[in-house]
């Protein structure tokens, strides 16, 4: 699994689901350095796509589930060498918070909330991974990500709030100092990770125009804060939530509703959004010419029921029995053109199938998007009307693109090959009889075998 | 067929034809087991655990050929291999594990708690009020917000600020870990299935003790029988395994004794339910 690579400078940046991460001459392919930043048979992994910030490679791992300590990693770009590291628990000066740190709200100040907020020493394995994609406002000098839930206890054994999991960091990129935190899911409990993009855009808001953070999370919300100060501005839910009631603007605070908490051996039925959230890590897309922002999403909720017995290197255990279904609507996914300076959708597209690929706005007015049948579709950005469509020989999970070939036009291209989290299923050739398997997602896609198949195309598309 | 085939077996339509075809001679069959290549005292690629072991003993009683097919007992164990044909049967699984055919149970475990006897005298359960400021070291089994049973009875008694995590991925099983961390005085307790507690014990200097958990009213539960697992539709191997349990037992009993697994008063019937 990898989820792309980053080309900088004339070289080629990637990582290996092995923890090394790579310099490629991008025109020889000849190797210019590697380095090794994690022990897979640790359970560790990289699976992100790195970013390149004034001569630092900027990497992240993988891997909460199995009790890895989450981390964002500076190479200097010509050596390899780590220039710094900012682990996502522990104590301050191992997350690297000292003195230009300000976060907004009172809950994200205090010495050592990394440790703290955690029972005895499990921040040494509390997860908060950073897998997603990064994201730097070169103004601000400030380069952005969410981290990942905390892990890998069940919550009743972790209480407290677990930071700095599940929420935004905004860091220096040279010497990694964290500037603000803000923690979209304290104490997660439902694998509400944070590691959706961060769109930076500046939004008119309440008659001026704030340099904002647009970030739909998992857990339901879709967030424009400030991001020169981590201010949350608005919190809008974008699918049906059950899981909390809303965000408190005051404090900064989700308020989680407590019926919907997993209690160990019972059945909690309506779980909105499921452990995938209203929108995993395929990126939504912001056109400045209509100001909306275009988020590809599922619509799934889900029951935890009667536990299930199950061994792990032979210990065994009780574990919860996770059902996804569709949402409310009956439809698993939807694509979102969100209005966040209104706070609210101008218009949305619902699809069959989760929606699990990026989306593309062109300045045409185009908003391009596939989804897990095959379809790749461009659609009116203004309305949300079908443009054009073409069925690609596999479910698409990927992200497409635009760019202006050696020939002066304009292309756009989309890799097909179902896979990831909701296509595993057709990837790995799950056996959909049972409804848990692919921790859930048997029971929400069982016709996807019917819908698709596997395959690995890259499609082109020239515009006339 | 034979009495050398007198069980049916999983090459099945190889053995049939073999069978009719040779008539009284020897079936070719295998038994293709799926296990761990690093997980003592149950399986190692040099085949030294209890569970080789008694592979060993069912493939001479079956007159089978004994392979293996190895994988790290993690998330996606069973769907790799047993039920993508790569073997036909996994040992050593609780007897409710979902999307197997499983055998009649040949032994119980049960989680315990293993302390120094000179540091710790008289532990005798998890209602002990020196287990608020002792160190406890836990095994997570390692998926998301799966809970190991005493671990979650433990924070239901609001002890978590002492316990220290174990995850089962790792170098080494999550079990020998511990028992380092107890040789070392890095935790006071640690918290074992009762096969590995007893495999380890006996491979330690100091003087250990273990005592198995009872479960009070609203702790889940810490005991689980254990058999072995084939296919969902494999009900001749299944069959075939759980005679030739029945015909091992007594060997099977000296094999888990030899390996020290601990069990409740040896309460277990093998090949029957207690």
């Amino acid at each position: 699994m990898n989820r792309g690579a980053i080309w900088s400078n004339g070289r080629l940046f990637f990582n290996t689901l092995d923890n090394q991460t790579f310099a490629l001459d991008a025109r020889t392919g000849t190797e210019v350095w590697h380095t090794r930043l994690g022990d897979i048979k640790q359970g560790e992994t990289m699976t992100m796509a790195p970013l390149v910030v004034k001569d630092r490679v900027l990497v992240g791992n993988s891997g909460g589930e199995f009790g890895v300590r989450g981390w964002l990693t500076a190479l200097d770009a010509a050596t390899g060498k780590i220039a710094w590291r900012a682990f996502s628990t522990g104590p301050d000066n191992e997350v690297l918070i000292g003195d230009q740190f300000h976060p907004f709200y009172p809950s994200d100040r205090g010495k050592d909330l990394g440790k703290s907020t955690w029972p005895g020493e499990a921040w040494k394995i509390g997860g908060g991974t950073v897998w997603g994609f990064l994201s730097y406002d070169p103004t601000l000098d400030l380069v952005y990500y969410g981290t990942a839930n905390p892990g890998p206890w069940n919550p009743s054994q972790r209480p407290g709030d677990n930071k700095w999991t599940s929420g935004i960091f905004a860091r220096d990129p040279l010497s990694g100092q964290a500037r603000w935190f803000y923690q979209l899911s304290p104490h997660d409990l439902h694998d509400y990770d944070a590691v959706n993009e961060n769109i930076l855009v500046d939004l008119p808001f309440n008659g001026t125009t704030r340099h904002a953070l647009v970030h739909p999370d998992r857990n339901g919300y879709l967030y424009v804060m400030d991001r020169e100060t981590g201010e949350v501005l608005s919190a809008s839910a974008f699918v049906p939530i059950t899981t909390s009631t809303s965000v408190d603007l005051a404090t900064g605070r989700l308020r989680y509703a407590p019926e919907k908490d997993p209690q160990p051996g019972q059945t909690v039925r309506d779980i909105c959004p499921a452990s995938p959230g209203a929108k995993d890590w395929q990126p939504a897309a912001y056109s400045p010419r209509t100001h909306l922002v275009y988020i590809p999403h599922q619509n799934i909720c889900q029951d935890a029921e009667t536990a299930q017995t199950s061994y792990i290197a032979g210990t065994p255990y009780v574990g919860a029995t996770l059902r996804m279904k569709p949402g409310p609507g009956g439809k698993r996914g939807r694509v979102t053109a969100w209005d966040p300076a209104a706070a609210k959708p101008a218009w949305t597209l619902d699809e069959d199938l989760p929606v699990w690929s990026g989306a593309l706005a062109t300045a045409g007015d185009v908003v391009f998007y596939g989804t897990m049948e095959g379809w790749f579709k461009a659609v009116d950005a203004k309305t949300g009307a079908l443009l054009w469509q073409f069925k690609t020989g596999s479910g698409i999970v990927g992200q497409p693109i635009s760019y202006r070939g050696p020939d002066g036009k304009q292309y756009i291209a989309i890799l097909s090959g179902v896979g990831g989290w909701a296509g595993t299923i057709v990837a790995n050739d799950i056996d959909t009889r049972d409804k848990t398997a692919s921790t859930g997602w048997a029971n929400v896609v069982p016709d996807l075998r019917q819908k698709t198949q596997k395959g690995g195309m890259l499609y082109v598309f020239a515009l006339p | 067929m034979s009495s050398r085939c007198r069980d049916r077996r999983f090459r099945a339509l190889a053995c049939t034809v073999l069978g009719v075809l040779l008539a009284t001679t020897a079936c070719a069959r295998s038994l293709r087991v799926c296990a761990d290549p690093d997980n003592l005292p149950y399986s190692d690629v040099a085949e030294r655990g209890f569970e080789n072991r008694l592979a060993r003993l069912i493939a001479k009683d079956l007159d089978a050929d004994l392979s293996y097919y190895w994988l790290p007992q993690w998330r996606g164990f069973t769907r790799k291999t047993l039920l993508e044909g790569n073997c036909d049967v996994i040992p050593g699984v609780p007897v409710d594990s979902a999307n197997v055919r499983v055998t009649k149970p040949y032994y119980r475990g049960a989680y315990a708690l293993v302390f120094r006897a000179d540091r710790v005298p008289g532990l005798s359960g998890l209602d002990d009020a020196r287990l608020r400021t002792l160190r406890i070291g836990v095994p997570l089994v390692g998926i998301d917000a799966a809970p190991t049973p005493p671990g979650r009875a433990l924070a239901r008694r609001a002890i978590y600020d002492n316990v220290v995590g174990f995850p089962v991925v790792g170098d080494k099983p999550a079990a020998e870990r511990m028992f380092a961390a107890l040789a070392t005085d890095a935790i006071d307790v640690a918290v074992v299935w009762s096969p590995q507690a007893g495999y380890y014990m006996a491979r330690e200097h100091a003087p250990l003790s273990i005592v198995l958990l009872e479960p009070e009213e609203r702790d889940p539960r810490f005991e689980f029988a254990i058999a072995m697992a084939v296919r969902p539709d494999d009900a001749a191997l299944q069959h075939a395994l759980d005679a030739s349990l029945a015909r091992l037992q007594p060997q099977i009993e000296a094999v888990l004794r030899e390996y020290g697994v601990v069990q409740h008063d040896d309460d277990v019937t093998l090949g029957g339910q207690r």
